[in-house]
This record gives structure tokens, sequence and C-alpha cells, in this order.
């Protein structure tokens, strides 16, 4: 039987890398500008996963073979070079692809979190509620109204809890469904949680950040390329987590400024 | 230290009486079949709604037959609710973590065999390791009455994120008493974790037979005493954690909320606290946790492979180094749950570095496992095989571990199918085979009878393969991005995948149904099983120099006296190829 | 000459006295009337439902909000207009209020169904919805319909007009006005409502609408007339 365990393994290895080496399950597309760097990364780390699942798997398949149901009275052995051997190979080579992976990914990281948005990026709030996101461009003042948690009142579309009678700046604030863009221009995301946990996720971006309530989070990001892509919520939020997304729509200049004045009417 | 004092203060009198026998025990190994036989519940349980779950996961609105008399408000003409799911979701996880994979390898086996393993009668506080056991029984009725009450279980996940658990009932259905009952429930489980994990480190460090040198301690008891230092202090952190929840949801405390959250149209009335406090303090336990789950499966299997093998490992105490590195370094990482939460980005790097670092250990464990094969003699029985698929189960759920470590990387697989996959996989399944081995190895010793081997290996076969269909697709997925906790996918990207959601869910009913195959050996072979002799296994330790089962006080009022370690496998013994423990004959020079 | 006047008025008087006994309006009296607003309301906004395209995808043109909803000639819709005092308490009737979750809006806006009468709510959507209405008197209580299953059955046992929500779709919004007597009408398109059949006494009708709040008048009914009774509501246009 341990040769025949040795066989199911050598499958079960070659069955598990097949989908990968095949591209079988292949990212989506990637439309930012820094989504290449975290590419790179999981590339290179499935490379180093790979190689080591599929080395342990065959290493097992091949003992079991060699070392299953041997003659009574075969000698036992000891892996030459014994424990020393293999506990300078798990720091000296496990310790160096950690290193490696672990500086290689401060840039993608630094990318995304210690870069501060400049100053001329487009400035959009995202609002997560049970269970939608709701998006608001400041209008052509330029300023967002303030947000009353008092005053929201989703039965009259009012899911931000503005003022407008009372609240000048609020008065032409737009609010979307959809969190629409224009192409390569950079967007500063302000997050703001209505009342749970929620997270923002767009596969496309390679981006993703939590709602916390009660924070300040924001995240930027430059969409590189025209479409629809979706927005999905990662952090359960309750019954409706499942149906909890809006789309990001990504397009020219003109249509968006097309858009914007639509919005505006 | 005086031993032999320490060991004639746990003298007590054999118990009389079916209560006292059976029930409310101060045996050790008593208890530990309790702790099993809740785990063994709670698994199945946990297995059932796993079912349910991926049934519905493929077909969302069938009518599932019998649904509706588990629950008419959750599944109204068998049709599961979105919310329901989740309910079941956070049952599943919560039975799991808790009452599966920190009793059953932990609790349950350790119990039973770390006194007999260092030679001792008892351990050191027999009152305390009954009140724990009932203790935990308590915590499980708490948790399983969430099933009954109208409102049903809370639907937050076992990780019970604020806000959403702290709120109350605006935060949706399952929030109102189901969450509180899960609560108390978890509360209470630490309660007893923490006295069962007193229990361990005492009797551990005092209780050792005479010439049982730390040292000389088997591999397993090695890895219960690490869990139970560990544990000690992962569950001195959960507990004031679910207190604080439980306040801020009836005492209108505000440790997790902050103010002006509108949920269910009302403006919630709290203010000043911190989701992310819940998260730090939940994650400073769970990620320990995990560990607690894996180190006693690896003792184990540590201990039942030596013993398949007819050889030591290279080196135990490398083993016991790398454990307890592991354990040191569990503390450190938490916050690789949270990289994407709203902490400074900062601390992601910080929490990475030590998270990367584990690797060093969790890799010298494997390539010891491995390189120890080179040249053994293994013998196979289904003890064995589960051992031996725990390495490869280990790998394969480690190496995913690899890809989220990395900050960036978790950008992008944070909470996919990919998180899941590979915690199922460590957890799930590699910690779950350290349970079967151990049982399979141990049943002899614990009942006086064998349990069938044929079945026991068909029983390895179907769940080695099985879990592997069922769980590296889970991988896949998540590389293309499929979002979890989610109840059905009605979004046109998860279209072309809802195929492999459909294979996962037949490979796990069927991998599911094979576990049938060794419940009905562990029961019928207690009955009829072939009877067992007190060392079926020729191993060494100090559990195999006494019948089977061992008398109410183990070493039948003697004290063993230990002459070796545990590892005098291919030796030439008076008794075969090694020497027991307890054997005073010489080893030639090569052993020791 | 002055005889044969009082004579035959008195005949008059007397065949239409006999005739209002003889043949009673078996009616009962009736208040009837239109609901206006004076100033300008606010813009109702276009619902986005690009969160759900089951459901957006059977709009042309998105559907607009429906907290205010007005109707040519300044009148407003969807108003509530009831006994709320003078009458009394009715049984209440077999047949079921049915409540439409379609397209994921509410049909209709506002059901008006009276204490006990069975409320069924139904879904014919393809997407799950979470009704959740919000009582304030009555018990509070929230149901997942997902597509294809049965409808829901429930009822309120104390009058009380409750907002009702979708726990998963924000936008969905509706409300219940649970009465105690048979004597209400929601206002259609006219803005105009009729409540036909009352015995004379003292009533005092009001008219509720969502944003606005309500409003009641004193009507007086003696016989089989009919009493007309306008409501004017102050639109804001915030």
């Amino acid at each position: 039987m341990g040769k025949f365990f040795a066989v199911v393994l050598v499958i079960i290895a070659v069955a598990s890398a097949y989908p990968i080496v095949m591209h079988q399950f292949p990212l989506p597309q990637d439309i930012s500008t820094h989504g290449h760097l975290i590419d790179d990364q999981l590339n290179e780390t499935m490379v180093e996963a790979g190689i080591s699942f599929v080395g342990a798997q065959l290493v097992l398949a091949f003992f079991l073979w060699s070392f299953t149901g041997r003659k009574p009275g075969s000698a036992l052995k000891n892996f030459p070079g014994g424990a020393r051997v293999l506990v300078i190979f798990a720091f000296v080579i496990v310790g160096l692809e950690v290193l490696a992976l672990g500086v290689m990914g401060q840039k993608a990281w630094a990318n995304v979190y210690f870069s501060a948005p400049s100053a001329d990026a487009l400035q959009v709030q995202v609002q997560a509620e049970q269970f939608a996101f709701y998006f608001r461009y400041p209008g052509p003042d330029g300023k967002f109204g303030q947000i009353h948690p008092e005053k929201i009142d989703e039965g009259s579309q009012n899911y931000f809890g503005l003022d407008p009678e009372n609240d000048v700046p609020a008065r032409d604030d737009i609010v979307s469904g959809e969190l629409v863009v224009p192409v390569n221009r950079e967007v500063h995301l302000m997050m703001h949680g209505k009342d749970v946990g929620h997270s923002f996720y767009v596969r496309e971006l390679r981006l993703q950040q939590d709602f916390v309530p009660g924070l300040d989070l924001s995240l930027h990001f430059t969409a590189t390329k025209i479409g629809k892509y979706e927005i999905v919520c990662t952090q359960l939020c309750g019954l409706g987590h499942y149906n909890m997304k809006a789309y990001l729509n990504v397009m020219s200049q003109g249509d968006y400024d097309n858009w914007l004045k639509q919005q505006s009417q | 230290m005086s031993e032999t004092s320490a060991q004639q203060a746990h003298v007590h009198a054999p118990p009389e009486g079916f209560i006292r026998k059976h029930v409310f025990s101060l045996d050790h190994k008593v208890i530990g079949k309790q702790y099993y036989a809740l785990a063994l519940v709670s698994v199945v349980t946990g297995m059932f709604l796993s079912w349910l779950m991926r049934i519905h996961l493929v077909w969302p609105n069938a009518k599932i037959p019998g649904l509706e008399l588990l629950s008419k408000v959750g599944a109204p003409g068998g049709v599961m609710t979105p919310e329901y799911y989740l309910s079941l979701l956070t049952m599943h996880g919560t039975l799991m973590v808790f009452f599966v994979l920190t009793n059953a390898p932990f609790a349950a086996f350790g119990n039973y065999f770390l006194p007999i393993q260092i030679g001792a009668e008892d351990m050191a506080f027999p009152r305390f390791n009954m009140m724990s056991f009932w203790t935990t029984f308590a915590a499980w009725v708490v948790l399983m009455l969430a099933f009954v009450i109208p409102d049903g279980p809370p639907i937050a996940g076992w990780t019970e994120y604020a806000p959403l658990s702290a709120i109350g009932k605006d935060a949706g259905p399952g929030m109102a008493w189901g969450a509180s009952l899960w609560g108390i429930s978890i509360a209470i489980f630490c309660i007893a974790s923490l006295l069962g994990s007193l229990n361990f480190i005492a009797t551990t460090l005092d209780l050792r037979a005479k010439g049982m040198t730390l040292m000389r301690m088997p591999l397993c008891t090695w890895a219960w005493f690490i869990t139970s230092c560990i544990s000690l202090l992962a569950f001195a952190v959960l507990l004031p954690a679910c207190i604080l929840l439980i306040l801020d949801r009836h005492a209108g405390t505000s440790f997790y909320i902050p103010a002006g959250l509108v949920a269910s149209d009302r403006l919630q009335p709290h203010s000043g606290g911190s989701p992310l406090l819940w998260q730090h303090l939940f994650w400073f336990f769970g990620h320990p946790e995990v560990y607690i789950a894996i180190l006693p499966s690896m003792g184990i299997v540590s201990h039942i492979l030596i013993n398949s093998m007819r050889k030591p490992l290279l080196s135990a105490k490398v083993v016991i180094y790398s454990m307890m590195s592991i354990g040191f370094l569990s503390y450190m990482v938490w916050g690789h749950h949270m990289f994407v939460s709203g902490m400074n980005p900062m601390s992601a790097l910080a929490f990475s570095f030590p998270t990367l670092t584990i690797t060093i250990p969790a890799t010298i464990l494997t390539l010891i496992w491995l390189g120890s094969l080179y040249g053994a003699n293994i013998q196979i029985n289904s003890a064995s095989l589960f051992a031996l698929g725990f390495i490869s189960m280990f790998v394969a759920g480690g190496v995913s571990g690899f890809f989220l470590a990395q900050p960036s990387i978790d950008i992008y697989l944070h909470a996919t199918y990919f998180v899941v996959g590979h915690f199922h996989m460590v957890m799930g399944v590699a910690s779950l085979f350290g349970v079967f081995a151990g049982t399979y190895f141990w049943f002899p010793k614990m009942t006086g009878r064998m349990m069938n081997e044929g079945l026991g290996k068909l029983h390895f076969w179907i769940t080695f393969i099985g879990t592997y269909c069922i769980f590296m697709p889970f991988h896949y997925l998540g590389l293309i991005g499929n979002v979890r906790r989610y109840q059905s996918f009605v979004d046109d990207y998860m279209t072309p995948y809802l195929g492999v959601h459909k294979f996962m869910t037949i490979a796990a009913l069927i991998t599911g149904a094979g576990q049938l195959i060794f419940l009905f050996n562990l029961i019928y072979s207690r009955f009829k099983g072939q009877p067992a002799p007190e060392n079926p296994w020729n191993a060494t330790s100090l559990e195999w120099s006494i019948p089977s089962p061992p008398p109410w006080n183990n070493f039948g009022g003697k004290h063993p006296i230990v002459y070796h370690d545990p590892f005098q496998y291919g030796v030439k013994g008076s008794k075969g190829d090694f020497v027991m423990q307890d054997s005073p004959e010489q080893v030639p020079a090569s052993g020791n | 000459m002055q005889m044969k006047r009082v004579v035959i008025a008195g005949v008059v008087v007397l065949a239409a006295s006999a005739l209002a006994v003889a043949n009673p309006n078996p009616a009962g009296g009736t208040i009837s009337g239109k609901v206006t607003y004076e100033g300008t309301p606010k813009k109702m906004k276009p619902i986005d439902m690009s969160k759900e395209p089951s459901c957006a995808k059977m709009y042309a043109t998105p559907p607009t909000g429906e907290s205010v909803v007005t109707g040519p000639g300044n009148v407003l819709q969807d108003v509530v207009v009831y006994i709320s005092a003078g009458a009394p308490d009715d049984a209440a009737p077999s047949s079921a209020a049915v409540f439409t979750q379609k397209g994921c809006r509410y049909i209709p806006h506002v059901l008006a169904f009276q204490v006990n009468q069975e409320l069924k709510i139904v879904n014919e959507d393809q997407t799950s919805h979470n009704i959740h209405p919000m009582p304030k008197l009555n018990r509070e209580w929230n149901k997942s319909q997902p597509p294809g299953t049965p409808p829901i059955s429930e009822k309120y046992d104390k009058a009380e007009f409750i907002p009702v929500k979708c726990n998963v779709h924000p936008w969905m919004h509706g409300n219940f006005a649970v009465l105690k007597n048979s004597h209400y009408a929601v206002t259609g398109e006219s803005g105009s409502f009729t409540l036909p059949n009352l015995p004379p006494g003292k009533y005092t009708v009001t008219a509720w609408q969502e944003e606005y709040g309500d409003q009641s008048q004193e009507v007086t009914i003696s016989g089989g007339e009919t009493k007309t009774v306008t409501f004017v509501f102050k639109a804001k246009p915030y």
C-alpha cells in the first residue's frame, strides 16, 4: 500500500498543479497603475509555492515508495547530514526566500498605501451601508455637504443624510449608485461606513480596503482602461452581504463630463 | 523537586458508583473520552451544516427536504434564506474551531494520555479537570440553544466582527439573542480552557515519574504542554473580549461601537468605541488558536511516525524547539488577519515579517518528518496512513499561507476563497488527520479492542483523496477573486465558475459519507473489535506498558521508573527492535 | 288665495318627507374631496438600481422616488384619507391586502388595510428581498423571501402607520396604513378620494402623507348627503 500511496501522491501533485500551470484560473485583467507589482509578486510566490508543494509531495512519494514494504531485517539509514543539514537548509533557503518576498513586497504595498493622493485627484466619497455602496461627488461648487446621520432617509434617497435646506454646499452634491470615473485620472476615494463593517474590493484594480465605522479611511487609484467592473463587499455585513455590490464605470473624459452634467440637472 | 512526594500527594481512592465512574468522573481518562465524545458530536453537526451550505451554494433556490423542520423561519418551504445560510456558516465555524479542533487533539487525547505518558496517576487537579469538561459542555449547550430560539443563530461568522456583532438586533436577523448566546458560550468556553491549560501545565511540570526528564517526554506530550502554555495566554484575552461584547450588547457600553451609526434606520445610541479593538483582541487570541489546533496534531503525528517508521526522528530536540518557536511566534503575527482592516499600513510590514518567519520552524518540522522517512522501515496501518497523510496536507495547506503572509498579495486575496482553502486545509484537514491518526493508534489502548484495519484504510483513502478534491479548488477560485461568505453567486462574474462549486459540493458529500465508515468502525469495534494486547504497535512510551484499557489508577498503584527516551526504535531490544521507556535494559551505545 | 299656497306648500313638504321616510338613502352619507399642495414640492430623483441588474433591466428609464408623488392640478397621490374619529371599529374583511415586490419596488407604494386583516406579501422578482416593516406599536419583524417562494402572510393588531423598507435594497420604501375601520381611501392620480356609507354623525377626517404628516377636519353627516373636503399640504422644496 505504500507504493500505492506514492502513486496517489504523484497524481495529486500533478493534478493540483495542472490548473495553475495551464492558466485555467487566470487573474482578471489589471486596470490599475500599481497592479503589475502585485501580479509579479503573486506569480513569483506561485512559482516558489508550487516548487515547494510539488517538491514535498514528490519527495514524500519517493520515500514512501522506497521505504515501505521493506524486507524484514533491512538496514535502517539516516538522511545524509541528519537534522543539521535540513535545519540549515530551512533557515537559509526559506530565510532568503522570505526576505526576498518581504522586501519585494514592500514596493507594491508602498505604492498603494505609502503615497499620498495628488492634489488634483478627483475627490469622491463612498458610503458603505447595508447593503449597497453610494458615491458622492462634490458637484460644481467643489465642496461636500455635511453628513447628518439623523437625517438619513433612504425612502427619499437621502442616503448620506444631507441637509440641502440649511446646508448650501450640500445642494449640488451628486449621489450615485455607480462609481463613475474618467480613465487615466487619479481618484481619491474617501470611505465612510454607515452602519457596520464593510469592505471595498475591485479585483481589476487590485484594491481592497475595509470600511471601519468611526475611522476616516481613503484609497487612491488610477483606472487605466475604459469599462465596467464590479465593486463587491468583502466584509461580512449581514444578510445582504452577497448582494452588496456596485459598478466602477470607467469612461473617457468626455463621457464622464457629460455624465456629470446630466447628474447635475 | 521531589517527584515521589508530588506523586503521592495525588493518590486518590478508586471511583465508586455509576455517576462518579462515568458522569462526574475525576479520572482523566474518562474526561478525555468525554471530550472526545463532545468533539465527535460537534464534528458530525459541523459537517452536516457544511453539507447544507455547499448544497445551497450550488442550488440556492432549491427546496431542501426536511430543512423546514430545522427552522421554519430560516427555510420557509424548505428554501434556505440568505440569513440562514450565514447562521449555518457561523455555527459551522464556531463548532469546528472551538468544539472540535480545540477539544479533540488537545483536550481529548491530551487529557487521556498526558498523565500516562509522564507516568502519573492522574492530572494535578482532578476536580478542576472535571469542571473543565462540564464547563465546556455547558458552553456547548448554550451555543446549541441558538438553533432553537426563534430568531435563530447569529449571522456574523465565527469571527463576529463589531459593530455587526455589537449593536444588537438592528444589525439583522439572529443578532439579537443568537449573538448574545454566542458571546456567553465562548466566554464559558474560555473559562473551561483556562482551567484545562492550568491543569496540563501543572501536571507536566510536577507529576513526571522518576527518570522522566522533560527531554524524555514523548513528542505529543511536549506538544500538549506547549499548546497549553499558548492556550493560557490566548483564552485569557478572548474572555474579556467576549465580556466587553456582551456589555456592549446589553449594558449600553461602547467598547466596540463608534458614534453616528445608523442601522435599520435607527441611530445607534453608542459612541466612542472602536471596531478595530474587537479585531485586535479577537485575533490576538485567534492566531494562537490556530496553532492550538495544529500543534497537538503535529505532536501526535510525530509520535505515531516514529513508531511506524521503527526509527526515531532525525532530531527530537529540533522538533521540540521548532514547536516552541511556532508557539512563541504565534503571538506576534495576529495583525496578518488585519492587513486591509484600516490599521496603520506600517503595521502590515511589522506583522508580515514574523508571519513569513514562522515558515522557518514549520519548514524545519516538515523537512525533519520527510528526512526521517529516508532509510526507515515504514509500517503501513490506518494510523500511519493518516500520519503520513498529515505531512502531505500540512504542506498543501501551509504553502498557501505563503501568499497570504505578504500584505501586497493579501490586498487581492483577502476575504476570497483562497483564505478559506488555506485554513480548511491546515485546520480542517491536517489537524483532523492528526485526530484520526491518534484515534486509530490509541483506540486499542482506550477500549481494549482493535479497530477494523480494512475499514480504516478505506476511510483513509476516501478522506485523503476526497479532501484534496474539495479544498484544492478553493485556492483556484480565490485566485480569480471569488469572495467568501456569500450565500450564492448572483453576479455575471462568477457564472463561469459555478461548475467548480458543483464539483466541490459533490466531493464534499462523498467525502462526508465516507466518514460514516469511521463512525461505524468506532462504534462496531468498541463492542465487537478484536481484543487488543497491551502493546499492539510495539511502541516504547509508557501508555503501552499498562493494560488495555488501563486501570483507574493507570499504573496499578505502582510508580514507574523511566530509563530511556521514547525514541528507542531500530535497536536490539529484548522484545524486538525497540526498548520501552520503563525497561531497565541497557541500549547499545548508538541509542539513548 | 293665501290658503291655497299654504296647502300646496304643505302637500309638497309632506310628499317630500314621505318620500324621505319611505326611501331613506341606503348608502348613508359621503365625504369626498381632493388633496392638493401649495408651494414647490421637492424633485423626485431617479432611483439608481445598478446594483441589482435583474431589476434595473426592467425599466427603459429609471423610475423616480415615491415619497412625494404629485398629479396634474397640484394634487398629491398616495395620501391616505380616513375617518380617525366618530366611527366604530370594524371587523377585518376576509380578503387579504396584497403588497407586491416587483421591479425592486413596492406596489402599491402605500397600502392601506385594517387591523387584523391578512397582509399578503408577494415577491415577483428574480432576486431575494427581505421585507422589514418598522412599526413603533406593533411587533417588529423582517422576513426574507427568495424568488419563487410562497407569499408571506402576516397581520397587525394595532392601528399604526408603518414605514416599510427592504433590507437588501436600500431604495425600496413603502408604507402600511393599518386602520381601525373600513372608511379609508388612498388618493390616486386625480388626487381625489371618496368615503361612502357613513351613517349620520360627527366625524374627523384625516389625511396622511408620508413626508408632510397629517391634517384633520371635522365633518358632520346628517343624512345621505355628500360633503366635500379639501386638504391642502404645504410642500417643501427640500
